[in-house]
């Protein structure tokens, strides 16, 4: 029971944490939406019992593609340009 | 030294060392505890290096982290690998065979067939060494990824 109710909240904040990365205008507000929504996910690969994935989600999604997606952010204007 | 960067540095110096124990018992407990191995490992040491990017100025980073170091380690790793392979052939198994199992050298206590209480890290044969080879070749390809990421810019990572 307990069980379902956790997965039911993970389910819930994935959608919401999705949604949340196509609503935001500010692109850095974005890639931190990106970040919480890669941690929701390794927590429910790490519910499904599959540990594996889940630190390999959590290192490479959560960690990495965060701070590549920040670099990246930070070195371009709005236009798209060089900063 | 103003005082925000004091916080991020002393944050940064109290977490690092936690990280890559962290990484490095993922890598070498890989053939042991289910969320292990090179891959998983390599990728919570390269975390290590986004925290000190986070934390750094531009100028630091590239004090501390060199990219040739980064891409000696990635060859060092895929040399490890595809060697560990090869040296099969010269014990006269096949390709990728398991010379170091129950050897009694490195790694290769024998082990009894059937379910063994767990935990003695000292078995596995040539697997530990792969796990630890992928380790290294993982953390160097996303220190060198993250480096010419921001190596891109032209202004201060500040």
């Amino acid at each position: 029971m307990i069980e379902l109710i956790v997965h039911i909240l993970l389910l819930a904040g994935l959608v919401i944490s999705a949604c949340m990365v196509w609503y935001m205008d500010d692109l850095i507000s974005a890639a931190i939406a990106f970040g919480a929504f890669s941690f929701l996910l390794s927590l429910e690969f790490l519910m499904l019992q599959a540990p594996d994935v889940a630190i390999a989600e959590a290192g490479i999604g959560a960690g990495l593609t965060t701070a590549i997606f920040v670099i990246a952010i930070r070195g371009t204007d709005k236009d798209g340009g060089c900063v | 030294m103003n005082m925000s960067s004091l916080v991020r540095s002393g944050g940064a110096n109290i977490m690092m060392p936690f990280i890559l124990v962290y990484g490095f018992y993922i890598v070498v407990h890989g053939h042991l505890t289910p969320p292990g191995g090179g891959f998983q490992g390599g990728a919570v040491i390269a975390t290590a290096v986004v925290l000190l990017m986070v934390a750094y100025s531009r100028a630091e980073v590239r004090a501390s982290v060199s990219k040739n170091v980064l891409k000696n380690s990635e060859t060092l790793g895929l040399l490890l690998f595809i060697g560990t392979a090869l040296l099969a052939l010269t014990a006269g198994l096949a390709f990728f065979g398991n010379w170091l199992l129950d050897a009694g050298t490195l790694f290769g206590t024998p082990v009894a067939f059937g379910i063994n209480p767990p935990g003695d890290i000292n078995t596995g044969g040539i697997i530990p060494v792969l796990n630890i080879a992928v380790g290294i070749e993982v953390l160097g390809a996303m220190g060198i990824l993250l480096l010419a990421m921001l190596g891109g810019m032209k202004g201060d990572a500040e």
